[in-house]
């Protein structure tokens, strides 16, 4: 636990009657990038300003470098965060909007001038020290802002969806650059976004967060791969999510079950008659080849959905329930609507994501 | 749409013509002939002699007039820093208020001016007076032993100025104040700033156009209001409004009173210039 840079201990806060956190709990290494991802209003911006202390919980703790810090000022804490709408001062050039911060340190004016022109080379924004917010463009704005909170050499960085205002290009260009510039500095960044690319993009860790709980904390391969929860599988790629009962194990191991008029096969533990949700991602699902995995369903191939580079397509299986699979399919080599195929994956992409016994 | 752009930059449009008729008419036209007035001479008895003179001017130098000037800007200035720092707290915490409250606060503000002013300034008489509600109480609790003399005085003067003014010094100030993004003070704290220091340094020069508006808008007919000097000031506080009042109505020099009323005007253009000059504050740009 050394090396534990932030713990928040079984966090809540409500606002009125609404229940913002209902006790997050949360450990962050230091160096590391850690995103919290999720959809609007699910309490990730709250647990941001409760670590940067512009909110304080109802209950439970912040540590900070192992400090309990929870009733802390926001002025007190080495905590730095960069807004979602820059919240540059608007009558303060580039110069002093990331001077500010040093001047309140006291630090000698020719080291507040040297630190402001070495954080301006690294988001390079030398020369812009004049200008005023309001003649910057939103990429520049948000150089500013990194830059601003970035001078104090902040122990953690807190991004509220920093890149949300910017245009699609520059964000990819901007994600880039952050990572860079975080991996280069070793500051931690706890990073807010509900762009679920950025978050597996640049993160070391992702938490996903759900109507003021943390649903899920892992690297972006276990998020993604082997979501925890319904709602994560949903919320990250797209996903077949279903329920199906045990009716027993294979000679290697693997869960039997039936599905949709058929059998399935899963990874995992549970007990004859149990019902599982399961969730499978849409790419590993495959039709119309050669029976890999001892298993297979039928279907009909029902509609196409072109998306550029992906091919989604509908699948309607025995009973009536649908399948939707993603995979290269952009050519002319698609499966005619209507056509018969059977259906399998591997028993280890069946993720289980929810459990229940049978009634 | 080329042409339409360069015909509207032409010619004028039609709906402004009502706003350059009310201009000339309410504006332009009675300055240009208080403007001739000032030059003309008192005629002995009634009205005025067509004959150009600057004897009104001249007499402006009196030293009675003179004294009447410094009383006159003393409370336009001392009402503006009072209403200012009463003020501002009071926006500044209103536009805090959830939005319900707001609004039931600014109620309370504006409602009073819903009746005659004259009737207000009435209520503070009554409440101000030698047998008037204060002095009862102060009595009664044993406070004082003999009444205090509030009423008639620069003093008095001084609290209905304030009083009348308030609300158009509180509702700039809130409309500023309301208008702040609140994220840039709280970058302020997230960088460091304690809450006074976050104050001073993003939400105090942020409102300032909402102060200035609000300085000028007290300011400006402080100098002039002439009834509240008249009831408060029991006669004995001598305003420029009450000077232009008399030279108009009782003494009937007409050229007299419009000197004074250019005068004033000047002077009151030259301080908001001055103050404009020295602060190099822009919000001003709109009214000089």
């Amino acid at each position: 636990m050394t090396d534990s840079i932030l713990a928040l201990n079984q966090v809540t806060k409500h606002f009125g009657t609404v229940e913002a956190l209902k006790g997050i709990s949360l450990d962050v290494k230091k160096g590391e990038f850690l995103t919290l991802l999720g959809p609007s209003g699910c309490g990730k911006t709250t647990t941001l300003r409760i670590i940067a202390g512009l909110e304080v919980p109802d209950s439970g703790t912040v540590l900070l470098q192992g400090k309990n810090v929870t009733f802390w000022e926001p002025n007190k804490r080495n905590v730095n965060t960069v807004f979602q709408n820059y919240a540059l001062f608007p009558h303060m050039d580039v110069f002093h909007n990331i001077a500010y911060g040093l001047k309140l340190k006291k630090e000698k004016k020719p080291i507040i001038k040297q630190k402001v022109q070495e954080i301006l080379d690294l988001v390079q924004l030398s020369g812009y020290e004049k200008r005023m917010p309001s003649h910057l463009s939103g990429g520049q704005k948000q150089r500013v802002a990194i830059a601003r909170a970035l001078v104090n050499n902040p122990d953690i960085l807190l991004l509220d969806e920093p890149l949300g205002a910017l245009d699609l290009q520059l964000r990819r260009q901007m994600q880039v650059e952050l990572k860079k510039l975080q991996q280069h500095l070793g500051i931690t960044f706890i990073y807010i976004t509900h762009d679920q690319e950025e978050a597996l993009n640049m993160s070391d860790r992702v938490g996903i967060m759900n109507a003021g709980a943390l649903e899920q904390l892992g690297t972006p391969d276990d998020v993604y791969e082997r979501p925890a929860t319904p709602f994560a599988a949903r919320f990250i790629g797209l996903s077949n999510i279903f329920d199906s009962v045990v009716e027993g194990k294979d000679s290697s191991g693997n869960l039997i079950l039936s599905y949709a008029g058929g059998t399935i096969k899963a990874q995992g533990e549970a007990s004859v008659g149990d019902i599982l949700t399961l969730s499978v991602r849409t790419e590993r699902v495959l039709y119309g080849q050669e029976d890999r995995f001892g298993f297979s369903l039928q279907g009909v191939v029902k509609s196409h959905h072109y998306t550029g580079g992906l091919l989604r397509t509908v699948l309607q299986l025995g009973n009536g329930e649908e399948l939707t699979v993603s995979g290269m399919g952009g050519g002319d080599n698609r499966i005619p609507t209507g056509t018969r195929v059977s259906i399998q994956w591997d028993p280890a992409c069946s993720v289980i994501v929810e459990r229940r016994r049978r009634p | 749409m080329k042409h339409r752009r360069l015909s509207r930059k032409k010619g004028l449009s039609p709906a402004v013509v009502p706003m350059y008729l009310w201009t000339i008419l309410f504006v332009a036209i009675p300055l240009i002939y208080i403007l001739g007035m000032s030059f003309l001479k008192k005629a002995e008895t009634w009205g005025v002699v067509m004959e150009f003179s600057l004897e009104s001017y001249q007499g402006i130098f009196n030293p009675t007039y003179l004294k009447v000037f410094g009383q006159s800007l003393l409370i336009a200035f001392l009402t503006t820093c009072i209403t200012l720092l009463l003020g501002y707290p009071f926006a500044y915490f209103t536009a805090k208020l959830p939005k319900k409250w707001r609004s039931i606060v600014l109620l309370l503000l504006i409602v009073p001016f819903w009746t005659n002013s004259l009737v207000r300034i009435y209520g503070w008489i009554i409440l101000l007076q030698g047998n008037g509600v204060i002095n009862s109480v102060l009595l009664s609790l044993g406070i004082v032993d003999a009444p205090l003399k509030m009423l008639y005085s620069f003093g008095s003067v001084l609290v209905g100025m304030v009083y009348a003014l308030m609300p158009f010094m509180v509702l700039t100030i809130y409309n500023s104040v309301e208008k702040l993004d609140w994220s840039v003070v709280e970058a302020a704290r997230d960088l460091g700033a304690g809450k006074w220091r976050a104050f001073l340094t993003t939400t105090l020069p942020l409102t300032m156009p909402g102060i200035m508006a609000g300085c000028v808008l007290v300011f400006v007919p402080s100098v002039g209001l002439f009834f509240i000097s008249d009831l408060m000031g029991g006669g004995k506080i001598m305003l420029l409004g009450n000077l232009i009042k008399n030279e108009l109505l009782s003494a009937h020099n007409w050229p007299m009173g419009a000197a004074l009323s250019m005068v004033m005007m000047a002077v009151t253009l030259l301080l908001l210039y001055l103050y404009k000059r020295v602060s190099g504050e822009k919000s001003l740009e709109g009214l000089l």
